[in-house]
């Protein structure tokens, strides 16, 4: 029990890789084995992270379940673990979506092992840089998870999925570029990586020292920008998101779920672990740029997604929409850090991150089941399905609801607390992007009239093309997302608890 | 007296050779028996002593070996290996057991893969050739070293010559020999220089190169020296604007010559090139570092838009060696601690590499008698070890964190960014260049649907293609997972070099 404790968090980062790797050796025939052995390895991190939830000290400060062990010597990285309130809520959805897309992904008949080996390996990257102390590890983690996703876009996706895979891995991987050199330069000049003390000894550097030959500030402005444009394509907002409507279109649904899930957040945890506290000074300076840029993700991806007429594109557009929320909050934290307004701001984001997490994944879940029994996601050849698919149709207009705000369910707490706290710092930019959810709600309203209501369209009703309604196991894989949407909706006191004194202490 | 190991490492596939040559030229397969039986030998004393390395101090040059040879003229053979070396003997061990290994073959007359062709010759110079490179990596003794060096150039013209591609094996083995002995010979000049000034200051007469560590070189020496001995050794090891004979070397040798050219023969020069280039000439090589790193970056750039462009699979891991021997020339220029580290750590990574790349892209271009990319394709299911494989290859060379390339990479860009930064930033450019060319090509090659003319052509690849494919990724794996298994042993032959450059 004490070894439980005291490595609880490298247990739950490498134990879907070491599954994995066990996996190599079951029968590739045997895909009712893989699936179900792939779906009981992601649910053993998944209790972890439960004991790992009630474990965590909500009034404690700094980072909690700290382990630390020798890596890299050399170059002075270390791996070095540890969650606070807003990594943990992280590592959380991570755990408790990762099982939830195996379990999507069991209709797939193609080379199931390979597939489940890769959202397996997939989870332990991302899990990693949620974890990471360590920059150097953060950083390894960023560029690991990357892998699984090309393969499981460009092995299972749709048509255009060659296009869409490189497009994914090259934009990711020319982003971090500058990430990466950022790093290198903060490793040589202090011989660490790790975080905490890079918090110190980077802000204490005095302003108008020489750096590289060039003054401080100068240096800080450029190395803040290349860590902002890194995430900022991660996030995605505008307008450094044009790989992120052609990664979900053609990714396969399990895929699509994780990636707008997870993926996203890393961006955003980014902003929240590495940018704001490595750089107080040029967040507050450029805290106008960056709520401009969240404004435009905001309104632009609302109102491309209402011009969409596939399905899977309009979900697309739609986490842009939404997470350009999570930055707004973040550039009016960063602008206001220290006051009330901040923790508010910065509180909604961490939420946001969370709940978005749990709308989209259900979002294009859903996607993928119509899309599996129709085989088009064509928004105008649906029509009237609501009296063919009741239960689908309720669980859909469930899940549209949440993603759209609507009180009671989990998207209206987080957007309202990002609002309120941006408001009184950064007004004019919330004022615009109030506008912008007036479209949030014109398109997923459209999705829901196009597919549930209006006219039957026939082709569906009868023949060897009647829709049948969403099964058992499908309606396991959303009954947890709308629940957790339900709680948080009416309840958000408990996770607002831990996300909360994170942010404090931080912020 | 302690077991000569490093003597027994490089003198056994001499005589090994000489066995060979002595056997029946029609028991092909007893020929190969001997051959396996060599490197495998041969792989596990290098294993041993390196163990014996990192387990033990770590200082210093260890297992020294002395015997005179012509003391008339102060030649000794003087072995012995520090963490510069240790790791290409290793490497050089796991390359030629692998070699062995994919070489064997298959006698199927529909696949002929492997050698077939008097194997019993085939092997005996490839052993020559491997004697040679280890004896380079143990020399500490300067005339050895060149003894040693010439060695292991000569067998390459020959197993290119006779066992090579037939559109390009003669042009291309000239070509090679040419530019490698004029290299040499050049670098050879300064060598005897060296020598002749250390009898005129200390009155030694001495090819022994700790002995000459300390030959107080006068700066102008240095200064105008350092250049030919030091680019007389990088030809080889391929840096740019004399890199030209490696691809096409690297396209004509047959599959188990093109793991040593690039897997080992490369890292000859870069070997050379510190050990007596930098190490001997440390002032020069701080006078002259701006220059190598300028080429060096050209190199790491100019190899990978190359590579990019390539649609022969063979061009298109010649000129990626090129961008990543680049790399290894950007971290020794760096002469400090964690280029140079780097560099040395991506001298193994880089073998590893580059020999598991060869050894699939033979197994593939003996099934498929072509190694054009676009009538390639649906690979990962004929051959599924060479897909992994080759996945895994590309994802070193990409530098990819968990996966020994990022070991390597990493501490050579730190290296730049204490020298010149904005060397680092445009050197980046290469890391994009690679991971999009490589992602695409093994695409192309691996997956979507075999080409018609494939069907049924495409044979599974032997037991032993698939050990070694095998040997080879857990190697890179292991590096890039647990960096200590090799970084602390390369940190103390890095602080050898940084106290010959004045503690710099």
């Amino acid at each position: 029990m004490d070894f439980l404790n005291t490595h609880l968090l490298s247990l739950i980062l490498f134990l879907p890789a070491l599954a994995a790797l066990v996996m190599l050796f079951l029968p590739s025939g045997e895909t009712k084995l893989l699936r179900w052995y792939a779906f009981g390895a992601s649910l053993i991190p998944f209790a972890l992270t439960l004991a790992l939830w009630s474990g965590f000290d909500a009034n404690g400060t700094g980072f909690q379940f700290v382990e630390q062990y020798v890596w890299y010597d050399a170059i002075g990285s270390t791996l070095h673990l540890g969650v606070d309130g807003i990594s943990i809520t992280m590592v959380l959805l991570t755990t408790l979506l990762t099982p939830l897309a195996i379990l999507a992904s069991f209709s797939l008949t193609d080379r199931v092992k390979p597939y489940m080996m890769l959202f397996l390996f997939l989870e332990t990257g991302l899990l990693g840089v949620f974890m990471a102390l360590d920059l150097l590890m953060f950083f390894i983690f960023w560029e690991v998870e990357l892998v699984p996703m090309y393969f499981l876009i460009s092995q299972w996706g749709g048509a255009n999925r060659d296009y869409a895979s490189l497009k994914f891995l090259v934009y990711s991987m020319g982003g971090s570029l500058g990430l990466l050199l950022a790093i290198q330069m903060l490793g040589v000049l202090f011989g660490t990586y790790d975080l905490v003390a890079l918090y110190e000894r980077w802000n204490a550097l005095d302003a108008g020292a020489m750096l590289l030959g060039m003054p401080v500030h100068t240096v800080k402005t450029v190395a803040f920008w290349a860590f902002t444009v890194a995430f900022a394509i991660k996030v995605p907002i505008w307008p450094f998101h044009t790989w992120l409507p052609d990664a979900h279109t053609e990714a396969p649904t399990a895929g699509s779920m994780l990636l707008a899930g997870v993926l996203l957040k890393l961006g955003a945890y980014g902003f929240i672990r590495l940018v704001l506290p490595l750089y107080p000074v040029e967040a507050k300076i450029f805290a106008g740029a960056l709520a401009l840029l969240a404004v435009g993700a905001i309104v632009f991806g609302a109102f491309a997604a209402f011009g969409q007429t596939d399905f899977k594109r309009l979900v697309a557009y739609s986490s842009i929409n939404h997470m350009g929320f999570v930055v707004l909050g973040i550039a009016a934290a960063g602008l206001a850090a220290g006051t009330k307004d901040a923790h508010i701001a910065m509180n909604g984001a961490v939420l946001q991150m969370f709940n978005h997490g749990i709308s989209a994944a259900g979002m294009f879940f859903l996607v993928g089941v119509i899309y599996e029994r129709a085989h088009t996601r064509n928004l105008d050849d649906f029509g009237g399905l609501f009296p063919l698919i009741p239960v689908y149709g309720g669980i859909m207009l469930f899940m549209s609801m949440a993603s759209l705000g609507l009180p009671g369910l989990n998207g209206f707490v987080s957007e309202f607390m990002v609002v309120r706290g941006a408001y009184p710092v950064l007004t004019i930019y919330t004022v615009v992007a109030m506008l912008g959810l007036l479209f949030t709600g014109a398109y997923i309203l459209k999705g829901i009239m196009k597919i549930l209501h209006g006219p039957e369209n026939e082709h569906w009703a009868h023949g060897e093309h009647k829709l049948t309604d969403i099964n058992t196991r499908e309606i396991l894989v959303a009954a947890p997302l709308m629940a957790i949407a339900l709680v948080i909706g009416i309840w958000p006191a408990w996770i607002l608890e831990v996300i909360n004194k994170a942010v404090v202490a931080l912020f | 007296m302690n077991f000569p190991i490093l003597s027994v490492i490089t003198f056994l596939p001499f005589a090994a050779a000489v066995i060979m040559l002595l056997m029946p030229a029609n028991r092909k397969t007893e020929v190969r028996g001997v051959a396996l039986a060599t490197a495998s030998l041969d792989l596990l004393l290098a294993g041993w002593m390196y163990l014996q390395y990192l387990l033990g101090e770590m200082t210093g040059y260890q297992f020294i070996e002395q015997y005179d040879w012509l003391p008339m003229l102060g030649i000794s053979l003087k072995f012995g290996v520090d963490g510069m070396s240790a790791p290409l003997v290793l490497l050089t061990g796991v390359v030629m057991f692998t070699g062995v290994l994919i070489s064997w073959g298959n006698d199927d007359p529909h696949v002929m893969a492997g050698i077939q062709d008097r194997p019993r010759e085939f092997f005996a110079f490839l052993f020559l050739l491997a004697g040679g490179v280890f004896g380079v990596f143990v020399s500490l003794d300067l005339f050895m070293l060149f003894f040693f060096y010439e060695i292991a150039v000569f067998p390459m013209y020959l197993l290119i010559a006779i066992w090579g591609w037939v559109k390009t094996r003669e042009y291309a083995a000239m070509k090679l020999t040419l530019y490698l002995f004029i290299g040499s010979v050049i670098a050879l000049v300064g060598a005897l220089a060296m020598y002749w000034t250390q009898y005129q200051n200390t009155g030694i007469l001495s090819f022994d190169m700790i002995q000459m560590e300390s030959a107080g070189f006068s700066a102008s020496f240095q200064y105008a020296w350092f250049l030919p001995v030091f680019f007389g050794f990088a030809v080889l090891g391929g840096i740019w604007p004399f890199h030209n004979w490696s691809p096409d070397g690297h396209v004509a040798a047959p599959t188990a010559v093109s793991m040593f050219h690039a897997g080992v023969l490369m890292k000859l020069g870069g070997f050379a090139a510190l050990r007596v280039g930098v190490m001997l000439l440390p002032q020069g090589a701080q006078q002259w570092s701006w220059l190598i790193m300028t080429f060096a970056g050209i190199a790491v750039v100019y190899g990978a838009f190359i590579a990019f462009v390539q649609t022969d699979l063979k061009y298109m891991i010649g000129f990626s060696s090129v961008s990543h021997m680049g790399l290894v020339m950007l971290g020794i220029s760096t002469l400090n601690h964690n280029g140079l580290m780097g560099a040395g750590v991506q001298m193994f990574s880089h073998g590893i590499m580059t020999a598991l790349f060869f050894a699939i892209t033979g197994m593939i271009y003996d099934r498929a008698h072509t190694r054009q990319i676009p009538e390639l394709g649906g690979m990962m299911k004929a051959l599924p070890f060479t897909g992994v494989g080759f996945i895994i290859g590309g994802l070193v060379s990409m530098g990819m964190p968990g996966f020994s390339g990022f070991i390597a990479e990493f501490p050579i860009f730190m290296g730049v960014w204490g020298r010149a930064w904005l060397l680092a930033v445009i050197a980046s450019i290469s890391i994009i260049i690679t991971a999009a060319y490589i992602m695409v090509d093994i695409r192309k090659v691996f997956f979507g649907a075999l080409p018609e003319k494939l069907e049924g052509h495409i044979s599974p690849i032997t037991a032993l293609d698939k050990i070694a494919i095998v040997f080879l990724c857990s190697l890179m794996v292991l590096i890039g997972m647990f960096p200590a298994v090799m970084t602390p042993m390369v940190e103390r032959g890095v602080e050898n070099i940084l106290r010959l450059l004045g503690g710099a």
